[in-house]
Parts: C-alpha cells; sequence; structure tokens
C-alpha cells in the first residue's frame, strides 16, 4: 500500500480526474454524432459540446430577482460533488489513492448531494417548471437509488469488499468467470444509469420547453457560466457511470502497474470501451420511445428485480452447498 | 467449492438457469398477451439449453433426446398452438396489466427466498453440480402458480400451467439427470392433449361468457338467475295480453 501513497500516485490520480473532465464532452458529442448518423443527419461535429461550454462560459450569468444565494452556490457545488464522485471511479488505473479512500457507497452518497442540490436549485425561483422537474428528479432518484445499491451490494458480496477497486482486482484475477449475480447486476446497472443520467426512455435530454423534461426542467433559470457547469456536470455523469459500467464489468485492458505503457494501454482501452458504449446508447435512444412519466416507476422495477435476482442467484447458484 | 472452481461448461448452466428464472418473472409481469407467448417460448428453450448444456458437461447423452423434445414442443409447437389460438379468438391486442406488479413481483421475489429455504437440506447433500437449479426451479414452479392466482385471462392461465411444467422439468434435469424415457414421453403427450383441451375450453368459455376473463365465471349463476327472471317476466307479459 505504500506505493500508493507517492506523489506519483497522487499526480496520475489528478489526471484522471482532469481527464473525466476533459473526456465527458466528447462521449456526449459522440453519441449526438452517432444519434444522428441514425437518423440520416449529419449532426454537429464531435467537438460541439466543447464549443458550447467555452461559449456559455464566456457568456454573462443572468440571475433571477427571486433566487437566493443557494441558486448561485448550487452549479458549483453539483459540479465538484459530480467530479469528486467521478474522481473515485478508476478510470485509467486500479490502485490510485483516489479510490482506495472511498468506495462505492460514497461514489452513491456523492452523487445524491449532487442530486439533491440540482433539485434545491430548481425550486428555488418559484417557477413552475423548476418545481416541476426537481418533484420529478426525487421520484427517479428515490426509485433508481436502492436498485443501484441491490446492484451494488450483489457486486460486493462477489468481491467481498466494497471498494472499487478491490472489486476490479478481484474481477481481474478470476479471470472469465460466467457469473449469473453479475449478469443480472449489470442488467439493472445499466436500466439504473439511464434512469440517472436522464437518457431515453426515461428523460430525453435534447427537449426543451417540454411538458416531459425532468432534468432539463431544473436547470431551466439558469444561464451563462452556472448553465456551463450544470451541463458539463451532466456529461461527467453519464462518463462517470460509462466508466463504472465499463471497468467493473469488463476490466480487461486498465492499467494495474503505474508504468507508462499500462497506462497508455488503460487509456486506449478506456476510449475504446466508452465509444462502444456510447455507440450502443445512440443506438438504444434510436431504437426506443420516450415512455410516459408514470411508466417510470415500473421501468425501475424492473431494475429492482434484476438487482434482487442477482442477489439470490449470488446466495442460490454461487454459494450454496 | 466456489463458482470460479467449476468448468466453463457448468457455469453456464448456472447462467441459463438464472436466466430461466427470470423469464418467470417476465411471464408473470407481461401486460400483452402476445409477448406473453414469445416469453414462454423463450422459458422453454432456456430450460432445452439448460438441458442439452448440462448432457454435454455431464456426458448424459440421454439427455440431448430430452432437450430435442423440450424445444420441439415447448419451444415451438405449443407456443404455435397459442399464437393461433389468440388468433382466432382475435385476442392479439389484448392486455391485462396487474393491479399492483411491484406487490406481485415481491411476493415473487419471496417464493424464490422460501424455496431456497425449502430445498437447503437437499443442497447440503453432495449432489452433482446441477443442485443448486432445484431451487430455482421449485421457484419456477411457484411462481407460475402464483401466476395462475394473480391472472384473471384464461390464455395467460394456461401459459402459468405450462410454465409450471417447464420448471418441473428442469427439476428433473437438476436433482435427478432426467427421467425415463418412458415418463418423459409420457409427460410431452399429457402437456400436448392438455393444450388441445385448454384451446377447445377456451371456445366452450367464450360462447358462453363472451370473455376469457375467469373472474367472470362467479356470475354465472346470476346470468342464469337473470335469464329466468327475464323469462318468467316475458311470460307473465304474454299473459296480460
Amino acid at each position: 500500500m505504500d506505493h500508493l501513497l507517492s506523489p506519483a500516485a497522487w499526480g496520475l490520480a489528478a489526471v484522471q480526474a482532469l481527464l473525466y473532465a476533459a473526456l465527458a464532452p466528447f462521449v456526449v458529442g459522440w453519441v449526438r454524432k452517432v444519434k444522428a448518423w441514425l437518423q440520416n443527419r449529419r449532426g454537429a461535429p464531435v467537438l460541439q459540446p466543447y464549443r458550447d461550454l467555452y461559449k456559455l462560459l464566456g457568456k454573462e450569468a443572468r440571475v433571477a430577482h427571486t433566487a437566493s444565494s443557494l441558486f448561485r452556490a448550487a452549479p458549483y457545488v453539483v459540479f465538484v460533488a459530480t467530479w469528486l464522485a467521478a474522481a473515485t471511479v478508476p478510470l485509467l488505473a486500479v490502485n490510485l489513492p483516489t479510490t482506495t479512500v472511498a468506495d462505492i457507497i460514497v461514489l452513491v452518497g456523492l452523487l445524491a448531494l449532487a442530486r439533491f442540490f440540482l433539485a434545491l436549485a430548481g425550486m428555488d425561483v418559484g417557477t413552475a417548471f423548476g418545481g416541476m422537474g426537481a418533484s420529478r428528479e426525487m421520484l427517479v432518484s428515490a426509485l433508481a437509488e436502492p436498485a443501484m445499491l441491490m446492484a451494488v451490494f450483489t457486486l460486493a458480496m462477489t468481491a467481498h469488499t466494497t471498494n472499487l477497486a478491490s472489486m476490479i482486482d478481484a474481477q481481474l484475477a478470476a479471470g472469465l468467470v460466467l457469473r449469473p449475480s453479475l449478469l443480472f447486476a449489470l442488467g439493472a446497472l445499466i436500466l439504473v444509469a439511464i434512469a440517472e443520467t436522464g437518457r431515453i426512455p426515461v428523460d430525453n435530454p435534447a427537449t426543451h420547453l417540454e411538458l416531459t423534461m425532468i432534468h432539463e426542467a431544473t436547470i431551466l433559470e439558469y444561464s451563462g457560466r452556472h448553465l456551463a457547469l450544470m451541463e458539463w456536470a451532466a456529461h461527467i455523469k453519464l462518463v462517470l457511470y460509462g466508466a463504472l459500467i465499463a471497468n467493473v464489468f469488463v476490466p480487461w485492458g486498465i492499467a494495474q502497474s503505474l508504468t507508462p505503457a499500462a497506462i497508455g494501454v488503460g487509456l486506449a482501452a478506456i476510449v475504446l470501451k466508452l465509444v462502444v458504449l456510447g455507440a450502443a446508447l445512440a443506438v438504444g435512444e434510436t431504437v426506443l420511445a420516450k415512455m410516459r412519466l408514470f411508466r417510470v416507476p415500473a421501468f425501475l422495477n424492473l431494475a429492482l428485480l434484476l438487482a434482487l435476482l442477482g442477489l439470490l442467484g449470488h446466495v442460490i447458484l454461487e454459494v450454496g452447498g | 467449492m466456489s463458482l470460479s472452481d467449476l468448468p466453463l461448461l457448468q457455469q453456464l448452466v448456472l447462467v441459463l438457469a438464472a436466466l430461466v428464472l427470470f423469464t418467470s418473472f417476465v411471464l408473470l409481469e407481461q401486460a400483452r398477451l402476445v409477448s406473453a407467448i414469445h416469453a414462454f417460448a423463450w422459458q422453454g428453450l432456456l430450460v432445452a439449453a439448460v438441458t442439452s448444456v448440462v448432457a454435454a458437461a455431464a456426458g448424459a447423452h440421454h439427455l440431448y433426446f430430452s432437450s430435442l423434445l423440450t424445444v420441439a414442443l415447448k419451444a415451438l409447437l405449443i407456443p404455435w398452438m397459442l399464437r393461433r389460438l389468440v388468433q382466432r379468438l382475435d385476442l392479439e391486442r389484448h392486455t391485462e396489466t396487474l393491479q399492483r406488479p411491484a406487490l406481485v413481483i415481491m411476493a415473487g421475489v419471496g417464493l424464490v427466498i422460501f424455496s431456497y429455504w425449502l430445498v437447503l437440506p437437499m443442497v447440503e447433500q453432495e449432489l452433482s453440480f446441477t443442485r443448486n437449479i432445484v431451487a430455482i426451479s421449485l421457484a419456477a414452479v411457484l411462481i407460475g402458480l402464483l401466476m395462475m392466482v394473480f391472472r384473471k385471462q384464461a390464455v395467460l392461465q394456461v401459459i402459468g400451467f405450462m410454465s409450471i411444467e417447464n420448471g418441473l422439468f428442469l427439476a428433473a434435469v437438476s436433482a435427478t439427470g432426467g427421467m425415463p424415457l418412458v415418463v418423459e414421453l409420457g409427460v410431452a403427450f399429457d402437456v400436448l392433449v392438455a393444450m388441445v383441451l385448454f384451446g377447445v375450453f377456451f371456445f366452450q368459455i367464450r360462447e358462453s361468457i363472451e370473455t376469457l376473463d375467469v373472474d367472470r365465471l362467479n356470475r354465472l349463476t346470476e346470468s342464469a338467475e337473470d335469464v329466468v327472471a327475464d323469462s318468467a317476466q316475458r311470460s307473465a307479459a304474454g299473459e296480460r295480453q
């Protein structure tokens, strides 16, 4: 464990955290591009989200008269909490100090903190859309969180730890083992990720001023750098879930040592995994239609069922006897 | 003995068995009749896959025949017959949502836990590697029963009944390495005949109460009384004329 506390490891952890922020708009742009291709459009360039963020960061932030100081603080809290949460998920290498000090429960907690402030900010100005978006956001998260925690417990029981780095190490050490529990946990986590990142069929990220929006409704009053931070946080959250799914269930390629070659392979592997996952997300969003809000509980109930079956499958099939 | 010590083929058996359990839950909650029939076909296919992988992993060649029989009967013939029945009854767009889906699903999860607790003493015996599947197959049987309790539509109840048979077959494969061929053929024939009889019954039920909602069967006596009262009124009216 001593080498984990070396300056090089902390440096790499910082680089990894910066990489999350730098990579996030690219992944979002890639998903939008693939979606445009599938709809027979040319689409905006993959780098368009970077330009949007740059443009928004340069603009003046307008704040409503009725807004309290919480409204101004919320974008920073949301961004920092999401970014910190992302830093705990291994991206390039496994045994980094940031991933060993915080386990997956901390990750869920940080994301809940970000969501809490997002909902508060939505209600703060007092517009109808903001309050509606906040209440919907809380509905989705209240149903998604038990499913997420169940899936996490399934993983934790398999690896005998709640630490993500140790989980990935255990997966790599075991080699290719077909586990029914992990299959179900993967399904549950994918459904939770779709709900939490506000993608179709739960929420449409491209919609504006529509009665069906969830995430966009809470940030409707934001402008300028505040809006940029909120959008950037949403992008980071998408990459966070992508990296979580990719590196926990398909950990091959991630660097286990801190040599430059291993880290290079890790970078190539994670970019490839995220590109594949992003394309799959785009295909899913093209094939599926957005569901009614009142169907969302059934959707998340399925996620909870999958997670529970994973847990039971682990106990019945993998441990029994 | 942990899972990673097993050969890959035996791990595959466990994954397929877990998927059978998942299809049981899909059947339990599926609202569309046609989709439920498809899910039932998938369950039959998965049960057949478990059987053939067990045959390959344990070297029990007679199981290949049961697997073929299962594919032909439960994954192709019976779903096709159900599908044709649904077409002839004009129920292709029929949907039936459960009253409280979340509670029913949780009841199903409770049944899984119950069946695990039930077979625990059996699992502790050193059986073959398939012993863990016994709990899954018992759970599939119980969930089929639950489906017959909560579903009101006759076709869906029949699908529940057939999925009970799937669970029993899985139990036979996992606990004893398959039944003797004579028994297996007998059961297969039984199921087929049952299916034909159910088909006849569907038409009979529909002819008498004009729906396949089985709950309405309770009201048959009332409607008979209505008819009697109606005819009595009419005859009284005739006398007056």
